[in-house]
């Protein structure tokens, strides 16, 4: 199962749990996983079927740009992160 | 200009024939001969000239717009503001770095209802010269109310500030507070337990440090010319950093479909992030749509610093605590961004990249982005990064002094590496930060003692994350054997050989025998932004991509003339091979006809990022006691850069990024009066570095190769900005015993911190 870590701005929202255990094999799975245990996570991480807007998964320190559709590894490590660009 | 430049070279490096050498650069004659064609320089028959009309005031309500005077001047043929823009409330549009407010976008090109800074464009004229366009422009009458102001961070913070926007509200990881407010976002990130960490420490120090906005400088001021088509069709002619990005946000904008727009990107003088977002083009677009001809817009220089994003001014604490054997055990950071008069600055990356240099157990970061009366800030070389390392880099001198432990020990004892787990929360995977910090420790320059008073010697680390995202490339094989390579990517930095180097070298071929192109967006695939320090990884992996598929197809090639089975032809050093017969690329070439036809290659990627550019740099000061001037008397780069593949071109980028962080941390800024007006936005009163401020910056590459590119590349654009504040603030320290926490580190402020320390005469 992946490891997904809960951002520190929600874990007030996730009885302080820092990171889960999630069987997904989507990033659209593990936040749909997560939003089934904690229902509070509703629209905190995705909007309208996307990511939120300045957000962005990193899959086991890659930084997808596929989004929702970006795929997770039985063994991934998983973390929402500001989504960065460059100059 | 480069005095060390030896690749540390490992015994198991690949051995290449084109990558690491030194090749001229296929541009260059047409840019030191003049003939490469920059936006300013295109000229269309039946050209226009427009003029953009900007707000006197920091922040004030537009009461009317009246062009009944312009129009009636003879040769004026289109006015156009923001009445002429369609209705984007509550739009985004995905531009490839992230999601964008298309309203706040659209109110930044031509302002909507209230102007957020002074030089916000509001409306703009064309006409048959631009002398006429000068005159029509201060025919515009625009009636504004002005109102109260606000340009510093924290001020822009508190419940009583100027509100700039009345639908921004502070979002919190997808929730938005009850009030509107100027700060547009707040991200927190935190791991282990802070409490404990600090209590563990031994030594504990923590530091405020405030930064002014300065600007990307680039030479080129913007320009771009536009020419809405009889069909329908806009052709737009410009500078940019992204020709899809510009593609994308103009259609966007004008509610046009991307096939309707084609952007053909001009040469650039100069963009350092400051050439990704639009400001001309949907103007341009607009005057074309109504008069009928091609429009062009160019900015003078006032223009550019008062109208274009700058990089934010900021205000930023770090606290860090240590144990006594030199081990950090606990972080905390706070930092406010400037957004400038829209949401979305450079917060995220400041709060990733405040510790990204260290393994920290225990750390909290807290960022704010802050909406003011300031330009849009846009990003500028590691947008984010050089701020926050400034603090953590000036503290981390502090810890060590406190500690009594060599700077460069102290940094090595707490160096980020492969497996250390960033507080943002991804671990890093096999990087270069001990390799970068123990060449810096066997340097001559840190192996030679400095003498004499008021002079001191700092050093400071620095990171950025360089992006993968999209390119795409294909390259046709000529008979005479050389081959001519389609890009996306626009050339700001060498990239055009940096990319047609790995061609060459997967075809075993010259890189003078490919020929690379920069193409407009009908010409060749999507392909994201030059920035985030991507072309040479990502579209050089394109180009790497495309040279497999021509030797797939070659081999074919091959396989028919010797009647064989293409699967046992080899390909090495541009040789086909098999069973004891042979053929050169070059000589393949001139079969093509004869065996099928042309022979294409495409490619299109997207890899992923980040691939994590560490570097290190140390410098040495002589600071004048009377006048608080800083003179650099050495100065010395290390940084990582993966594989160097056209290592002048690495040197360049270092030694460029190099100064522009001393220019930052010695004498620029925005200088803001009472009523929030830039009262420097010219190159006489806003002091960039010349060649006669700074020595010959010496250069030393290390080389760990990056494990997800072929030939191990990491991008090493924007990394040499970041370390250079800190490590002059740790110079100036060293050389007079004072610590400068602001920035610039101008002559008036070191003589006022010497003065207040009774340090100068």
């Amino acid at each position: 199962m992946a490891t997904v870590y809960i951002p520190a701005a929600l874990r007030e929202l996730t009885e302080g749990v820092e990171c889960v255990k999630v069987e997904a094999s989507t990033v659209r799975q593990v936040i749909a996983a997560l939003e089934a245990r904690w229902p509070a996570l509703q629209g905190r991480l995705r909007q309208q079927d996307e990511l939120a807007a300045g957000l962005a998964v990193s899959i086991d320190g890659a930084i997808s740009s596929r989004g929702l559709l970006a795929r997770v590894g039985p063994e991934s490590e998983v973390h929402f992160i500001p989504a960065i660009g460059g100059g | 200009m480069t005095a060390s430049a030896k690749p540390a070279a490992s015994s198991s490096a690949p051995q290449y024939k084109v990558l690491g050498t030194r090749p001229i650069r296929h541009d260059g004659t047409d840019k030191v001969t003049g003939r490469a064609i920059y936006a300013a320089d295109l000229h269309l028959p039946g050209m226009a000239y427009g003029r953009v009309i900007r707000s006197p005031h920091a922040h004030a309500r537009i009461r009317s717009i009246d062009f009944s005077a312009a129009l009636a001047l003879p040769g004026v043929l289109a006015v156009t503001s923001a009445a002429d823009m369609p209705d984007l409330k509550n739009k985004f549009a995905d531009l490839g770095e992230g999601r964008v407010n298309l309203a706040h976008l659209g109110a930044n090109c031509l302002a909507q209802g209230k102007v957020l800074y002074r030089g916000h464009a509001v409306a703009a004229v064309a006409a048959v010269s631009p002398h006429v366009a000068e005159e029509a422009a201060k025919l515009v009458r625009i009636e504004y109310e002005p109102l109260p102001a606000v340009t510093w961070v924290l001020d822009a913070m508190k419940p009583n500030a100027p509100l700039l926007h009345d639908d921004v509200f502070t979002e919190s990881m997808g929730q938005l507070s009850d009030k509107p407010s100027n700060v547009s976002r707040h991200i927190h990130f935190e791991q282990g337990d802070v409490q404990r960490g600090f209590a563990q420490a031994d030594v504990v120090i923590e530091r405020e440090y405030r930064t002014a906005s300065v600007h990307q400088g680039y030479i080129e001021p913007h320009a771009c010319t536009a020419l809405w088509n009889q069909d329908g069709h806009v052709t737009i002619w410009t500078a940019t950093q992204g020709s899809f990005s510009c593609r994308q946000q103009v259609a966007e904008l004008l509610e046009l479909p991307v096939s309707r727009v084609t952007v053909v990107p001009c040469e650039i003088g100069g963009g350092f992030g400051g050439k990704i977002p639009i400001y001309l083009e949907p103007v341009a677009v607009l005057l074309s749509r109504k008069c009928g001809r091609p429009v062009k817009l160019t900015m003078t220089r006032s223009d550019v610093f008062e109208g274009t994003g700058p990089t934010p001014g900021s205000f930023v604490r770090v606290k860090l605590g240590a144990t006594r054997d030199g081990k950090l055990v606990a972080g905390e950071a706070w930092l406010a961004y400037d957004a400038g008069a829209f949401p979305g600055g450079m917060i995220g990356p400041g709060c990733m990249c405040v510790f990204s240099c260290y393994e920290i157990p225990h750390a909290r970061v807290d960022g704010y982005d802050v909406c003011l009366n300031k330009p849009k800030t846009a990003a500028y070389r590691a947008p984010g990064a050089t701020q926050a390392a400034f603090a953590c880099e000036s503290v981390i001198d502090e810890l060590a002094e406190r500690l009594n432990i060599d700077p460069i020990e102290f940094r090595l004892k707490n160096a980020a590496k492969e497996g250390t787990r960033r507080v943002d929360g991804p671990v890093y995977p096999r990087i270069g930060l001990v390799e970068v910090l123990e060449a810096a420790r066997a340097s001559e320059h840190w192996n030679t003692p400095l003498a004499g008073p008021w002079r001191g010697r700092g050093v400071a680390a620095g990171y950025w994350f360089n992006i993968g995202l999209k390119s795409s490339a294909s390259a046709s094989v000529n008979a005479d054997g050389t081959v001519t390579l389609v890009e996306g990517s626009t050339d700001i930095g060498g990239t055009r050989t940096s990319v047609a180097m790995q061609l060459a070298e997967t075809l075993g071929i010259a890189a003078e025998d490919v020929r690379p192109q920069v193409a407009d967006t009908d010409s060749v695939g999507y392909t994201d932004v030059t920035g985030g320090s991507r072309v040479t990884f990502a579209t050089g992996l394109a180009a790497y991509q495309v040279g497999l598929d021509i030797r797939r197809q070659m081999a074919e090639r091959a396989a028919l003339l010797w009647e064989c089975d293409p699967a046992l032809v080899r390909f090495e050093d541009g040789v086909f091979r098999t069973d004891g017969r042979s053929i050169t690329f070059k000589e393949l070439a001139a079969k093509l006809h004869a065996t099928g036809g042309p022979v294409v290659g495409r490619a299109a990627v997207d890899p992923e990022g980040p691939t994590h550019g560490f570097g290190a740099h140390i410098v040495d000061v002589e600071v004048d006691p009377d006048t608080g001037k800083v003179t650099i008397l050495r100065y010395t780069a290390v940084q990582d850069a993966g594989k160097a593949v056209h290592p002048s071109y690495v040197e360049g980028q270092m030694q460029g990024g190099t100064v522009q962080g001393i220019g930052w941390a010695l004498n620029e800024e925005y200088w803001f009066d009472d009523r929030g007006q830039m009262r420097n936005a010219s190159f006489l009163d806003y002091r960039m570095p010349t060649a006669l401020d700074v020595p010959m910056i010496e250069t030393i590459i290390v080389e760990v190769p990056n494990p997800d590119h072929p030939y191990g590349v990491r991008g090493v654009g924007e990394t040499p900005i970041v370390p250079p504040p800190a490590a002059l603030a740790n110079a100036i320290y060293r050389a007079t015993g004072v610590r400068l926490r602001e920035l610039p580190m101008s002559p008036p402020r070191v003589w006022a911190a010497l003065a207040a320390a009774g340090k100068s005469s």
